[in-house]
């Protein structure tokens, strides 16, 4: 079930909604947004591309393995967390860098910790999309 | 850095990068991880100096202040005694591994497995919280299991490390409720303050609770009567991790935490009895059942649980002389334990088995592992020169000396001893003298790896033995002193001339050996008296497990059936049920004023929803009925929109579209509505339904009755920005005041992810969905 026009309009699209789902994770700290609401966006972005063409294309164009993003930001988010300890500071203690940086803004460990929970969310999402639709494609 | 944080942190570093390190190094690995235990071993040796006269050496990082819990390690003299014990055979051990298990493609987590359970132990022993301390005798417990079923490929292996795992654990986790009152009671989770409040702990009301216990967690993990059977079963481990775990430490933590609390909880009525009772029985019925075994690790094992009764019963008497016997038969029978366990290994590595009727004649094949297990078994049987000839003279006098049933511990006492003299001859002679006999393996001697560790341990025994005062007494005496502050410093000697301590001792040797004369007569006409047999505590476990397996079944096939419809309507009644019970119970409902009125959009938005709802109630078409959740959810959404929830609408949003998404993958799998819906289910579900709607209703209305707490939201808005530099409240709780919860949420996710996958994977394996 190919149609032109839906894997036209992804190939479009898809790079959008990964930008787009990147400013709603990084503005999250001040504005609505953050990193599940990023995630569950990029996730479903990818989605589209799945039922644009396939599972397997859509497997290839992803790169690493959902379990891998999930490993990456389960890393993260912990990583995050004990930086402050070796930081000197409680676990989970924000620490932040005085300094703004350009596009991003201000950064510091809940930041990092907010990536974390980007690509858990963006991992499991599609480790059970992927899942289902091999099930589906057997 | 402090050391002892050092070494027990270190241990776990060491395991962690132990397989990386042996597919980089192959055999010669095991020169590098020894390393680790024999640098701890002269680190502790020397630090021994500084605690000789009572001294104690403590080191404490606050972990987790709000609870008292601390990381703090203290050094005294029975930990170092311990420790020294765990890091030397530990040492020894890793060798001895490497020649063992030479080839086989799993050593690498052996490796990593002892470094592991090294690290545990040593954590255990240098505790000075007692949170801490359980923290690391749970995780001794478990790198016992994964020990255990280390060739998890036999059904009797898992069945071992399952039992062992199970037994310690419970004990482990009453421990924990009795260090829990004793925290409370006492204030503190340090020992060392709580020492100083033990008169106000052994004189409060929970105090036998406390102590029974705690008890508990001891008499399992050193395998006391009537919870000995594990201890046996876990000889399905390899025999490196019997030599080390099973005989020399892991089982003698329950020892070294009775130690531990003789100065907190030791001194009473209660003690005295409970713990010189449960010691004795298991003394003499290890030694008994010692006896009659024939697979030589087996005839160890058991003389492990007799032993482990004596050192229980030497502390449940607690003077100053049982005391000096139990420190000293601590290290004793590591010694000689560890060094006769190994030279089993050996026997079975080279010959192809360990039963006692199938080998015989190996000490010209084996000369080395001979005289080993020889010199080793003369320390067993308490014979001179040996150390142990030394420490069975103190037992004997701290039982004479016993301040209650002075004459049946002596008693019990020789016949024990007299039968592991008989055991002890039975290990000596029966593999190494007489006739040669076929074995499925042509016997040679062990490589050097394998009889390195035994022959040191022996070495040990008997130079201790010889030299003890010089080499041996002020660990020694610092060891009883930190278990007994007020025993005061002896010299240890070989020889007290002639007494009535002597006497018995030559009485026992005679008796052990008349019985191991006898031993083919005995066993021909006796087994172990019907009283012994019936005794199986083991059978009781074995019908626990069963029990809770059964229930669980049938309570499983109730509940869970396997239908998703099901577990929704089983959940959604008992929330039901229990709601509107503690409604009722809560008396009269206030209801809230209606404030600020109705908007046209929120009644037409409310209508869309009950619309879609209805739809999603009669529909047959299993697309209609996604579609109307579909329209529910959004309507959701819009309220949040409305009310000024902006973050959890999106979320809402992306969540409904994803569930979309989910549900058109499924689609086609889901049963047809027509074939599992009858009117009278549509019914029952649609009552539920509503009452779970009713009941929420109600909730909603009773809590916006209620004034809004006013301290926490005008506390994350003011702290949101200060403290964690961002304004948007909900993210900031998420990530940051909370953020310790959403790791925890996160790895639930991963975790629930994991298990889907592997549940398709599984359907689609037995060929359905």
């Amino acid at each position: 079930m190919k149609s032109v026009i839906l894997s036209t309009v992804v190939r479009l699209l898809l790079p959008l909604i990964l930008l787009f789902s990147i400013f709603i994770l990084l503005r999250g700290h001040n504005e609505p947004g953050g990193g599940f609401i990023g995630g569950l966006a990029a996730a479903s972005g990818w989605v589209l591309y799945l039922f644009a063409f396939g599972s397997a294309e859509a497997k290839r164009a992803l790169r690493l393995e959902p379990l891998h993003f999930i490993i990456l930001g389960l890393t993260l988010a912990l990583g995050s967390g004990l930086f402050s300890v070796a930081a000197g500071k409680s676990f989970m203690q924000g620490v932040w860098l005085d300094a703004m940086v350009p596009v991003l803004g201000k950064i510091g460990t809940p930041v990092v910790f907010d990536v974390g929970v980007y690509f858990v969310v963006i991992g499991i999402v599609l480790k059970i999309v992927f899942a289902l639709a091999e099930e589906e494609g057997r | 850095m402090s050391l002892l944080t050092l070494i027990v942190l270190l241990g776990f570093l060491v395991a962690a990068v132990a397989p990386a390190l042996t597919s980089l190094l192959g055999r010669r690995v095991k020169f590098v991880l020894v390393l680790y235990p024999a640098g701890t071993f002269v680190a502790l040796w020397l630090m021994v100096p500084q605690i000789e006269n009572g001294n104690v050496i403590v080191e404490s990082f606050s972990w987790v202040p709000a609870l008292g819990v601390n990381l703090s390690f203290l050094l005294d003299g029975i930990s170092a005694l311990v420790g020294m014990i765990v890091s030397g055979i530990g040492a020894l051990i890793i060798i001895y591994a490497g020649g063992y298990l030479r080839g086989h493609a799993q050593i690498s987590r052996m490796y990593a497995l002892l470094l592991f359970f090294m690290a545990s132990m040593l954590g255990v022993v240098f505790s000075a919280n007692l949170i801490g301390l359980f923290v690391f005798w749970e995780l001794t417990s478990i790198s016992s299991y994964l020990l255990i079923g280390f060739n998890h490929e036999r059904l009797s292996s898992r069945a071992g490390a399952l039992q062992a795992l199970l037994v310690t654990g419970l004990g482990g986790l009453a421990m924990l409720a009795g260090f829990i009152l004793m925290g409370m009671v006492g204030g503190s989770y340090e020992i060392t303050e709580l020492i100083s409040r033990a008169d106000v702990l052994r004189a409060h009301e929970f105090y036998p609770a406390m102590l029974l216990l705690v008890l508990l967690g001891a008499f399992t993990k050193s395998a006391q009567v009537p919870f000995h059977f594990w201890l046996p079963n876990a000889m399905e481990a390899p025999t490196p991790v019997s030599a080390y775990l099973h005989s020399a430490t892991m089982v003698k933590a329950g020892v070294f935490l009775l130690a531990r609390m003789m100065s907190i909880l030791g001194g009473t009525d209660w003690w005295h009895y409970a713990v010189s009772f449960a010691g004795a029985s298991t003394m003499f019925l290890g030694a008994f059942v010692a006896f009659y075994q024939s697979d030589l690790k087996r005839v160890l094992a058991f003389t492990t649980v007799s032993a482990l009764g004596t050192l229980t019963l030497l502390l449940g008497l607690g003077t100053e002389e049982a005391v000096r016997a139990a420190m000293l038969f601590f290290l004793v029978h590591a010694l000689y334990k560890g060094a006769l366990f190994m030279v089993t290994g050996s026997i079975d590595h080279e010959t192809g088995t360990r039963l006692l009727d199938r080998i015989g004649g190996l000490r010209r094949a084996m000369p080395i592992t001979a005289v080993t297990a020889i010199v080793a078994s003369l320390s067993m049987a308490g014979l001179p020169p040996m150390l142990g000839f030394l420490s069975k003279e103190l037992l004997y006098e701290a039982k004479v000396q016993a301040p209650f049933a002075s004459f049946l511990l002596i008693s019990l006492g020789v016949l024990s001893n007299a039968l592991m003299v008989g055991v002890a001859a039975l290990v000596a002679f029966r593999p190494f003298f007489g006739k040669t006999k076929d074995t499925p393996k042509h016997p040679h001697e062990a490589p050097w790896s394998m009889w390195l560790g035994p022959a040191t341990l022996t070495l040990i025994s008997l130079v201790f033995g010889l030299l003890t005062a010089p080499l041996l007494g002020g660990l020694w005496n610092a060891a009883v002193i930190s278990v007994h502050p007020e025993a005061s410093p002896v010299a240890l000697k070989l020889w007290h001339g002639l007494n009535e301590i002597v006497a018995l001792s030559a009485f026992t040797v005679l008796l052990g050996l008349l019985l191991f004369w006898m031993r083919d007569r005995i066993l021909a006409v006796s087994r172990p008296p019907a009283f012994l047999r019936a005794l199986k505590a083991e059978q009781i476990y074995q019908l626990m497990i069963a029990g809770t397996l059964s229930f669980a079944k049938r309570v499983t096939a109730v509940f869970q059936d396997g239908l998703l419809r099901h577990y929704v309507m089983f959940v959604t009644l008992v929330v039901v049920m229990f709601g509107f019970w503690s409604l009722l119970a809560a008396g009269p409902i206030e209801f809230a004023e209606m404030s600020g009125g109705l908007h046209v959009h929120d009644v037409i938005i409310a209508l869309v929803m009950l619309g879609g709802a209805l739809m999603a109630a009669y529909s047959n078409s299993r697309l209609v009925v996604i579609g109307s959740l579909g329209i529910v959810g959004y309507g959701i959404s819009m309220i949040f929109l409305l009310y000024g929830a902006p973050d959890l609408a999106m979320t809402q949003f992306a969540v409904e579209t994803l569930s979309v998404v989910l549900f058109v993958l499924i689609l086609a799998r889901l049963p047809r509505i027509k074939d599992i819906v009858s009117n009278v289910v549509r019914v029952r579900d649609g009552v539920i339904a509503g009452l779970a709607g009713i009941l929420l209703t109600v909730l909603l209305v009773i809590a916006t009755a209620e004034p809004l707490s006013s301290r926490v939201s005008p506390f994350y808005s003011a702290a949101s920005y200060l403290e964690a530099k961002g304004r948007n409240v909900v993210n900031v709780i998420l990530v940051d005041f909370r953020g310790v919860d959403t790791l925890g949420e996160i790895t639930v996710l991963a975790i629930a992810a994991v298990g889907v996958f592997a549940l398709l994977r599984q359907g689609s394996k037995e060929g359905k969905p």
